[in-house]
């Protein structure tokens, strides 16, 4: 996703320019025609909801009747709402977890699939099966997997327990279900450092921890950076596998920020609340990808 | 390390399988022996899920293909071959929908499509499934056609041939493996999709299957039908599993070539 930055390989440019030529004109209406599906999509579905979601963070905002301005008490609401700061706690906890255990074992698993040798092939594909299914049947599926009543190991995980294992049912799963897809990412990564740079380090005399160390990690910045930043974003994100799993519960102990903006919005019916968690989720969201754009940035600087 | 390969991979192999097979094995399982008894448990019970389930689950990811489709190969042949004023902010713009995961959009979304009569609607679910696969599809699709060499339109451009025509009879088999990716990318993601029904879809004649489903597990308080719940599991990842496997290859392909260039 790295030539994101990049402009496409070959547009057709018209021959002669000329701001008048009528070619050239009839050549970008005829391209305007194509984006126009696009430009709608993007408009009516994107652009237009996250002013709405902003301007309803500024109201009171019933699910039912009108809703009238209050700004900015849905922010200042936020500021000592328990659930809230619990919630942000637990999703911080959980998305430190996940980035350290899933990115270590995706990186792995990238290493060990790396060369073609018999076998890797089944493995690779292996390895991605899960992100094949969805990730509520995911969770569904080992909601039975560590239950009691029909699991494999006697409920030896009980996920209405407590927090504790709930969350270590939900770390399970998580990665079972993206090892995979992080893995396919990482191994592009590695497919793409050149192998006469692994010849010379291997000349120079570097052993296999070293190449690894100081070639194999920095020429692959740019496809860390990514996968990081969709492990964190995917994770402040949380939401199936806690509300399939414990409901949010015991106590509370499992709910994670998504789960506070559907409670807000569908049980406690005040949408405007709901918009002000989204909207400083969204401004967490925003950062974290503006800093992996930066770290991409950087490499492409001569 | 060579000796370490086959005995790591075999285990990792096991451990990755298990689930599945797992899921497969518990809905076939019944008191005595095998049988189907709680896929049919699944379809009876009052708590359980229905046909038309299935038939909306569809319908969403039947509409929600075709549509990603064709927004994106017009879109991807516009970017990719046609520069007009505005070009690149429309796909910068595009591509910040990445930036903004949906979950923090989806109660603005939900109060847009109330206004616009498309509430609790398989076609309102749909479009808001569309917009979140554009950037991946118009991505895809932008370098799908960005990599054709230009003389192969101008070659039919000189036979004679329309623009639309160079569209569908040079162009489009020409980014099949693009084609293909989004489509199988676009089913997966709007079959299974959770958070998008449960929010947008109030009507339990209107859910989707994957809805339906969990809506098993939270609608019970007292003991969860744990063995119908895997088959409904089993239901859900089925087609999931073997349209992966069937289009592998070029999926892997497109994934590789088009999305992760470079």
């Amino acid at each position: 996703m790295t030539s994101v930055l990049s402009r496409p390989a070959a547009v057709v440019r018209p021959t002669a320019a000329g701001r008048r030529n009528p070619r050239r004109r009839r050549h970008a209406l005829t391209g305007m025609l194509y984006a126009a599906p696009t430009a709608f999509m993007v408009g009516a579905f994107f652009v237009v909801p996250l002013g709405l979601v902003a301007y309803m963070s500024l109201h009171r905002w019933p699910l039912l009747g009108l809703p009238t301005l209050n700004a900015p008490a849905n922010y200042t609401g936020l500021a000592d709402d328990r659930l809230l700061r619990d919630a942000a706690g637990f999703t911080l906890t959980y998305t430190v977890i996940i980035t350290v255990l899933l990115f270590a074992s995706s990186l792995g698993m990238a290493l060990l699939v790396q060369r073609r040798r018999r076998g890797t092939g089944f493995l690779r594909t292996v390895f991605f099966l899960p992100a094949a299914v969805g990730f509520a049947s995911a969770s569904l599926l080992f909601l039975g997997l560590l239950s009691a009543e029909i699991g494999p190991f006697g409920g030896v995980i009980s996920v209405s327990d407590s927090g504790g294992t709930a969350l270590g049912a939900a770390i399970l799963l998580v990665l079972w279900r993206f090892a995979g897809f992080n893995m396919l990412i990482l191994l592009t990564g590695l497919q793409a450092v050149p192998t006469e740079v692994y010849e010379a380090a291997r000349l120079d005399g570097a052993n296999r921890w070293q190449t690894f160390t100081s070639i194999t990690l920095p020429l692959m910045r740019s496809t860390i950076a990514l996968v990081l930043t969709l492990i964190v974003t995917g994770s402040l994100l949380a939401f199936d596998q806690f509300w399939i799993l414990t409901r949010g519960g015991p106590d509370n102990s499992t709910t994670s920020l998504v789960m506070v903006v559907y409670r807000k919005a569908f049980i406690e019916l005040d949408l405007g609340s709901a918009a002000a968690v989204s909207v400083a989720l969204l401004a967490v969201l925003v950062v974290v990808s503006l800093a992996q754009l930066a770290v991409l940035r950087t490499r492409s600087a001569p | 390390m060579k000796l370490l390969h086959p005995v790591t991979g075999g285990a990792l192999a096991i451990l990755f399988l298990f689930p599945l097979l797992w899921s497969g094995y518990a809905s076939v399982r019944t008191a005595d022996g095998f049988g189907l008894e709680n896929y049919a448990r699944l379809f009876t019970d009052d708590s359980g899920i229905r046909l038309y389930h299935v038939v909306n689950s569809l319908t969403v990811a039947l509409l929600t293909v075709g549509g990603t489709l064709l927004v994106a190969t017009l879109g991807g042949y516009a970017f990719g071959r046609f520069s007009f004023p505005g070009r690149d902010a429309l796909f910068l713009v595009t591509l910040a929908i990445l930036m903004v995961p949906y979950a923090t959009v989806l109660i603005a979304l939900y109060v847009l499509l109330g206004w616009i009569g498309l509430e609790d609607s398989l076609v309102g679910l749909s479009l808001v499934l569309i917009m979140f696969q554009l950037p991946f599809a118009i991505f895809m699709m932008r370098n799908s056609f960005a990599a054709i060499p230009p003389e192969l339109e101008e070659s039919a451009q000189v036979d004679g041939a329309s623009s639309v025509g160079v569209l569908t009879r040079v162009l489009l088999p020409a980014v099949r493996p693009g084609l293909v990716t989004v489509a199988l990318f676009a089913f997966l993601s709007s079959w299974s999709e959770f958070f998008a029904p449960l929010i947008l879809l109030n009507s339990t004649d209107r859910f989707t299957l994957t809805l339906a489903v969990v809506n098993m597990r939270t609608a019970t308080f007292g003991a969860i039908d744990y063995a119908a719940l895997e088959a409904g599991v089993t239901l859900m990842a089925l087609p999931c599993l073997l349209l992966f496997v069937l289009l592998q290859r070029s999926y892997v392909r497109g994934f590789m070539s088009g999305a992760l260039r470079g």
